[in-house]
């Protein structure tokens, strides 16, 4: 019967091509539009590290300002100060943690031809690699003995790699760097966290960067940095040594804690550390410190912009809009055919006959309205690559889960515009509409 | 006259005006609130930064090697930049209007610390600065040569001196911004500059900051490694300039490289690109939603005339004119989309405070706007269905007698 009726409702389709045609479409453009925006925002709430954003928490200790205006709605900062990041990593309390910082470095190729160019830096420790899973092309991270004696080892990124050493193993060989002669101990595969989770602060949606060093050689030689630095009071006194000890923070501090025990012992860790810096006179605030975990924190620092939050929301009404159109439509074309559907009646074709035809000739419509919807989403990507620029480039994916969800949206609001046209096509009173035929 | 038949025509077999109806509140709806966020947009796109954008631009240096000497490689970039035919004026700096990334230090007219200070963005400029960007001086005077320090990455100090932003100025003085010129600001919670001068206008980095206008220029050079020259070309001159100024800066000094030489108006582009894309799509969306709707409008009215097309005739052959017919369509979509735009009203007002809760959306001017859409909805709508009334208008009166 299945087959006949799908037979019957490609038959009807074709009967007013006109008429399904702007059913068509109006599921087609309500399913593109907010099929784009939903793109976007699906890839911008994106979980980056599916299997263990769990176990990995932005680690907030609340060192601000005590004149802040409203002290209990104020968040702790989103970033430490050099003192508590560097305290922390040497308790060395969690199952691994890593302070790290945004910086910048000139790349100075072997070949004087060639000009010296400019790297996305990351300060780093050597937990970083383990800890968000960087995938290794050729070596690995360093350990925790090059931490401690501030070795200028350094991982380079595949692209980088690629520019200078060719794309060969380069495990070994040595970089310059702002100066300084650097020891290649790994290369990364192309890994593209997205967001990037471990550093929001500093832009969620920008690339990778390209060489990470350890954080304790970038703090000796003074390297730049270029992330993000807030202050609440002015520094005690002139040099790197007062900005080092003053409050201003800088560093993104994680912990991997590995269970809910771990997370409690960790917790009382840090505000016990608090507890003992008060005692110096810091912290002048109340004790307030945060563990949140990688999609909790995702959403306290707002990741998804509102802009795609409001585009998505028009949108939906948007399509809203298309499917009251598509229901006004599908009751039209029902009603025209009432004299086909009373001589089926007539004939004995029962109600729900006659509904299951219907809903599957509504379903073949919101098939052809999901699958040009998904062109038509392919299409508004797209158009908001181009609106946007490369800044984009990483949202505007369609993977398979978008595709199937665009189509799978198209039919349900195929099927649940019909119902109502449905319902009225199915209590026609066949004997009213024979009489004048 | 003929709204009563009509009206009961309808009520006979609602469902389909319904739909209509409903398609036409929440297209109001959505065509409100987006009108309000492209208007939002456009106004903060028109703001000026204050400095003379058509002829500027400004190129990053970035010192790398140990023998870096940037005091010295400042001094000569400058004053070889300067000495180029087609510049008019150079300054180096730490950032730029619109960039996105800046300095920004709190000020307060009382000294001591836990005092609510007033935000501001900085920039570090010399003598040339005010003429380099073309601000206008309003009060006071420009600095003098012999004001200009050196600032290490991590100093303390502050100068003396300091030239203010009309819109600073108003904020630390609201009695009388004119005041500010002479008086003692406090930077660090209690080191004292005071205003030498105030400019009408220049605007900090982040163009989504509420206290945009409010900057501070203090006058030291910037030893922090990486700098920016910033340069204004004589009209006409930049493009022209920008590839020789490049070439000059990577030739003259191998211990530093140049990057990211941008123009004013590409840094205006890229500051407000977000805003720009919104506002296309939202039109975007909004004419496509329109075309939708109106297309409905005709599917429906379309039917509705054919399945009447015996009811017409009938008319007709009793006398009904044309126009008594086509006017007849016309009277039942005026019905129809008055009802609609009454409750997409309603329903644009409770989106607009929806996103007005939800988001920083700046409430706009419903009162104008509400009405406005309204108006043009119901035009759209007499515009749609004037097809199918003229359709029904030439049904022959003949068609009566045919199947009786």
């Amino acid at each position: 019967m299945f087959r006949y009726y799908l037979k019957l409702g490609w038959l009807s389709i074709r009967r007013n091509p006109l008429l399904s045609a702007l059913m068509v479409a109006a599921i087609a453009v309500g399913i593109g539009a907010s099929m784009t925006t939903i793109t976007v925002n699906y890839t911008m709430s994106n979980n980056p590290i599916p299997h263990k954003s769990e176990q990995l928490f932005a680690v907030q200790l609340d060192n601000w300002d005590p004149n802040q205006d409203d002290p209990s709605s104020f968040e702790p900062p989103d970033q430490v100060t050099y003192t508590d990041a560097m305290a922390l990593m040497r308790a060395k309390k969690a199952f691994r943690q890593v302070a790290s910082n945004r910086s910048g470095l000139v790349l100075e190729p072997e070949n004087p031809d060639e000009r010296p160019f400019s790297v996305d830096t990351r300060n780093t420790w050597a937990d970083f690699f383990p800890m968000f899973e960087a995938p290794f092309l050729y070596g690995s991270g360093w350990d925790e003995a090059a931490d401690e004696n501030m070795d200028q080892v350094v991982v380079l990124s595949q692209a980088i790699n690629e520019q200078v050493f060719g794309g060969e193993n380069s495990v070994g060989r040595s970089v310059r760097l702002n100066g300084m002669d650097f020891r290649v101990v790994g290369v990364l595969k192309e890994w593209l966290p997205m967001p990037k989770f471990y550093d929001v602060t500093n832009g969620p949606f920008d690339p990778t960067e390209e060489v990470f060093i350890p954080f304790t050689v970038a703090i000796e030689h003074e390297l730049p940095r270029n992330g993000n630095t807030n202050c609440w009071k002015p520094t005690d006194g002139d040099g790197f040594e007062a900005f080092k000890a003053s409050e201003c923070v800088w560093i993104q501090f994680w912990a991997e804690l590995r269970n809910e025990d771990e997370k409690r012992e960790y917790m009382e860790f840090l505000n016990a550390y608090v507890e003992q810096q008060k005692e110096l006179g810091r912290f002048p605030r109340p004790m307030n410190n945060r563990l949140d975990d990688v999609m909790e924190w995702m959403e306290r620092q707002e990741v998804v912009e509102e802009d795609a939050q409001v585009m998505m929301g028009l949108s939906l009404l948007f399509l809203l809009v298309c499917l009251l159109n598509t229901i006004g439509l599908l009751l039209a074309k029902f009603m025209r055919k009432s004299g086909d559907i009373s001589v089926r009646r007539a004939l004995g074709a029962r109600k729900s006959d006659l509904f299951r035809q219907h809903m599957i000739e509504a379903g073949l419509i919101g098939l052809g309205g999901g699958v040009l919807g998904v062109g038509l989403t392919l299409l508004g990507l797209k158009g908001i690559q181009s609106l946007f620029g490369d800044i984009v480039d990483n949202l505007v994916g369609m993977d398979w889960v978008m595709v199937l969800t665009a189509i799978g949206l198209a039919i349900v609001s195929a099927l649940l515009a019909a119902l109502y046209p449905t319902w009225q096509a199915c209590r026609i009173m066949p004997a009213s509409q024979l009489k004048t035929q | 006259m003929e709204f009563g038949p009509i009206w009961r025509a309808m009520m006979r077999n609602k469902t389909g005006a319904i739909l209509i109806a409903l398609q036409m509140a929440v297209t109001l709806a959505i065509m409100v609130n987006a009108i309000t966020i492209i208007q939002e947009r456009a106004q903060a796109m028109s703001r000026p930064s204050g400095v003379d954008e058509p002829n500027i631009f400004y190129i990053l240096s970035i010192g790398f090697s140990e023998n870096f000497n940037e005091r010295l490689a400042i001094e000569e970039d400058l004053a070889a930049l300067r000495a180029m035919p087609g510049v008019a004026n150079a300054i180096q700096t730490n950032s730029m209007p619109l960039s996105g990334g800046g300095w920004s230090m709190s000020l307060q007219t009382e000294p001591g610390a836990g005092i609510e200070g007033t935000g501001t963005a900085l920039y570090f400029i010399d003598e040339h600065g005010l003429d380099t960007y073309k601000l206008n001086l309003v009060a006071g005077e420009n600095f003098s040569a012999s004001d200009i320090e050196w600032r290490e990455p991590a100093d303390s100090g502050w100068p003396q001196k300091t030239i203010i932003t009309q819109a600073l100025a108003e904020t630390l003085f609201p009695d009388d911004w004119r005041s500010a010129l002479g008086s003692t600001v406090y930077i660090n919670d209690d080191q004292p500059m005071t205003v030498t001068g105030i400019v009408e206008r220049i605007q900090a980095a982040w163009n989504g900051w509420s206290g945009v206008e409010r900057t501070m220029l203090v006058p030291q050079h910037t030893l922090f490694g990486s700098t920016n020259y910033v340069i204004r070309a004589e009209p006409g001159m930049r493009d022209q300039l920008m590839p020789q100024v490049e070439e000059l800066l990577a030739s003259n000094n191998k211990d530093r490289i140049v990057r990211r030489m941008r123009t004013m108006d590409e840094t205006r582009e890229r500051s407000y690109r977000d805003d720009a894309a919104m506002i296309k799509m939202l039109t975007f969306t909004v004419i496509l939603l329109l075309l939708i709707t109106s297309l409905g409008i005709v599917g429906l009215a379309s039917f509705s005339v054919s399945r009447r097309t015996k009811q017409i005739g009938t008319r007709r052959a009793l006398g009904a004119s044309r126009s008594a017919i086509a006017r007849y369509f016309l009277v039942e979509n005026f019905l129809i989309s008055a009802a609609g735009v009454v409750l997409g009203a309603g329903l644009a007002v409770g989106l607009n405070m929806l996103l007005v809760e939800a988001f920083d959306v700046d409430p706009g001017s419903l009162i104008t706007l509400v009405p406005l859409a309204m108006l043009a909805l119901i035009v759209i709508g007499q515009m749609a269905v004037l097809g199918p009334a003229r359709r029904a208008s030439n049904v022959a009166p003949a068609v009566a007698t045919r199947t009786i």
